[in-house]
């Protein structure tokens, strides 16, 4: 029974753990399977958790400090766009540029505003998004097993873990049963065969990056408002990167980037969990093993070791109207 | 990737381009200074200042530069082939290792005259090794170097942790730090240097890695540009196919490319280790791996262009810091937003002012637009 609490609450922490990479995870997928590659998504959730903090600490509502946060991802998100799309400029350059001027802008702009070294204000529960305990976990707590399972890890998570799963379904409807879905697969896959078709490609992709920016402010929302009170310097701390290897496992599909997702969150949790206390057969892993655990798995994965991860055919590819 | 634009003269697509671009992104870099209630122009005559001042500034403004002219041109080699090596901090954070590990074996027995160039190996040697994988894996395996790279940024970054931590740690120490090096683990200063042209240095890190990165800087040049393995590496870079029809060994070039490349980001860690600090400890590259890119871009990857513009971003690093004592709200954060707007215009948004251009010299002389030059460089 000691094990099987234990193992809860480490998944418990794997929900929470994996809600930004989900977030991060999934906007990336509009943004690549349109063609538009995105390291960016790191800068983009950096800044929207620091839009969302420094609502939340002005004006005290998370609503608003979560609209804040999509508004500046997607400005983000447009720059990236503008540079990628319309003047079909280098996507990685331009991902790696974003990713830099949020980092210092974020620094910048929270000395200046708040004075305490590039954080911002301890946000109170008013200001934030609380966990919300689901009907009847209370009364459920008791019951072996499954009331235990409902009470710890169903419930007492924030709204936005909700949000972020139902998001999961949702964009695997929009980009399989909608017509949007249809040509945005495809202005990944062969942007020319949608430009026969008499539709627009940069339309589509600047809508594409659209729903990245949007997911992303999600991930910096959740980032600064729910897992933490406030924004700290660099707190998403590669989040933006280990989303992007998430995306690569799950090669682009939407339900395998949410398993791939709690899969590095639980890894997240795990070391974390098992920190100095030695496993058995192995002894002491040191948790930087747990830590590059991510890393080491996307790259025997693209080394094709684990199936092959086979990215949209005309990701990273400037289109050319005319030759 | 094909350019669908016309061409412009030489001096027009080197030095006009690159400098409006950096003009703009200095003018959107003001604009944040402006959003924080300082005054830009203030802010940029302290930099300058702060970089220029005095012979000791300068020294450290040379200092930072060293690294920055390592990384632009690990970023510049990797170009050339038409590879985006963005691990270059992974890289010169192993290469840290190298130098160290050579430092700690032989700073007792050898003068700093020999361990020098063992050092040299040893960071160049695990620089390379570190960019080996990646590359073996794009030629071989076709996994996308971009990601790969990030990714051992991530990995090289954790092992440093736990060698620091663990292994390599002095016994009876609790910082994450090897232990000083001896006497024969450390560069000289270059101090002299400066104190040659009348400037007055009392102490500062500039050292002798200096000098090996100019000298860097001319062998790059050398090889890409005067021996049969740098054509080989343009051709692989300018167009895959065009290699393959010449019989150029793709997954040679690739896996050679990306080796020089990663053993010129490990030799950067010549510079902070062994030339400043005397010892390794966590983090010690700082972004310099990024700068490079930023370098690289705004080089054009020329190691004529790209020296100079890593002076400007040790200028900017060294300026920043003595800026921030100025303006307390302006820390060397800036200079991370600056770096990020140079690599957006001068790297992604190179194109932007183009067409303009292209229209201006057309209207003033139509016949300068005739003859088409060879492709630009960059990514």
């Amino acid at each position: 029974m000691d094990f099987f609490n234990t193992l809860i609450v480490v998944l418990d922490s794997t929900v929470r753990l994996s809600i930004p990479l989900l977030f991060a995870c999934l906007a990336g997928l509009y943004s690549e399977r349109a063609g538009v590659f995105d390291i960016g998504l790191e800068g983009k959730m950096l800044a929207a958790a620091f839009a969302s903090a420094s609502v939340a600490a002005v004006t005290g509502s998370a609503w608003l400090a979560l609209g804040a946060a999509v508004l500046i991802s997607v400005f983000f998100a447009l720059v990236h766009g503008f540079a990628s799309i319309t003047h079909r400029g280098n996507q990685i350059v331009s991902g790696v540029a974003l990713n830099f001027i949020a980092a210092g802008t974020t620094v910048i702009l929270g000395q200046a505003w708040f004075q305490q070294g590039g954080r911002t204000p301890s946000l109170g529960a008013e200001a934030r998004f609380n966990a919300i305990t689901l009907p009847f976990a209370e009364a459920a707590r008791d019951i072996p097993v499954i009331g235990f399972v409902y009470y710890e890890l169903l419930s007492g998570h924030s709204i936005l873990v909700y949000v972020a799963f139902f998001m999961v379904f949702a964009t695997w409807w929009i980009l399989f049963r909608t017509r949007f879905g249809l040509r945005l697969r495809a202005v990944g896959e062969n942007p020319a065969a949608v430009d026969t078709a008499g539709i627009s490609v940069a339309w589509l992709r600047y809508r594409a990056v659209i729903c990245t920016g949007i997911l992303c402010g999600f991930a910096g929302t959740y980032l600064a408002l729910a897992q933490n009170a406030g924004f700290v310097k660099d707190m998403t701390a590669g989040k933006g990167y280990i989303a992007l290897a998430a995306l690569i496992f799950a090669k682009w599909r939407p339900v395998p980037a949410m398993f791939a997702c709690l899969l590095f969150g639980f890894l997240d949790a795990l070391a974390i969990r098992l920190q100095g206390t030695p496993l058995p057969m192995v002894g002491r892993v040191p948790a930087q093993f747990f830590q590059a655990l991510p890393y080491i798995l996307t790259v025997i994965l693209l080394a094709g070791f684990i199936g092959k991860a086979i990215p949209p055919r005309a990701g990273g590819v400037p289109y050319v109207k005319e030759r | 990737m094909s350019t669908p634009y016309a061409k412009l003269p030489a001096w027009a697509d080197y030095g006009l381009i690159p400098l409006i671009n950096l003009i703009v992104a200095f003018a959107v870099a003001g604009l944040v200074v402006l959003l924080v209630g300082e005054n830009p122009l203030r802010a940029a005559g302290l930099m300058l200042e702060g970089a220029f001042g005095s012979g000791r500034n300068i020294a450290y403004t040379l200092y930072y530069s060293t690294s920055f002219i390592f990384t632009g041109l690990a970023v510049a080699v990797a170009f050339h082939g038409g590879l985006f090596n963005i691990g270059g901090e992974g890289q010169a954070y192993i290469g840290g290792l190298g130098v160290g590990l050579v430092c700690l074996t032989f700073d007792s027995i050898l003068p700093w005259w020999l361990t020098f160039p063992l050092a040299i190996l040893g960071a160049a040697a695990v620089g390379a090794g570190w960019a080996f994988i990646p590359a073996y894996l794009q030629a071989k395996r076709g996994s996308h170097i971009v990601i790969t790279t990030i990714m051992f940024n991530f990995i090289a970054a954790s092992l440093m942790v736990y060698l620091l931590v663990g292994p390599l740690k002095p016994a009876n120490s609790m910082a994450p730090q090897t232990r000083n090096f001896l006497e024969g683990g450390q560069l000289p200063k270059l101090n002299w240097l400066i104190e040659l042209f009348g400037g007055t240095v009392r102490s500062s890190p500039f050292n002798l890695s200096f000098l090996l990165a100019l000298l860097c800087a001319f062998l790059v040049w050398l090889l890409i540009w005067r021996t049969r393995l740098g054509y080989e590496i343009r051709t692989q870079g300018h167009s895959p196919k065009a290699a393959r029809y010449a019989g150029i060994g793709e997954t040679r070039i690739i896996i050679i490319t990306m080796m020089i490349s990663g053993a010129l980001a490990g030799m950067m860690a010549l510079n902070p280790v062994m030339g400043d600090q005397g010892r390794l400890q966590l983090d010690f590259v700082t972004g310099a791996g990024f700068v490079g890119i930023a370098a690289a871009l705004m080089g054009r990857s020329h190691p004529a262009g790209i020296v100079p513009a890593a002076i400007l971003f040790g200028m900017l690093y060294q300026g920043g810091a003595e800026l921030a004592f100025e303006m307390p709200n302006i820390s060397r954060d800036m200079i991370v937003i600056i770096q990020g707007l140079v690599i957006l215009f001068a790297g992604a948004l190179e194109n932007m002012f183009r067409p303009a251009a292209q229209s201006l010299f057309a209207s003033i002389s139509p016949r300068s637009m005739g003859v088409a030059a060879s492709r630009s460089g960059g990514a």
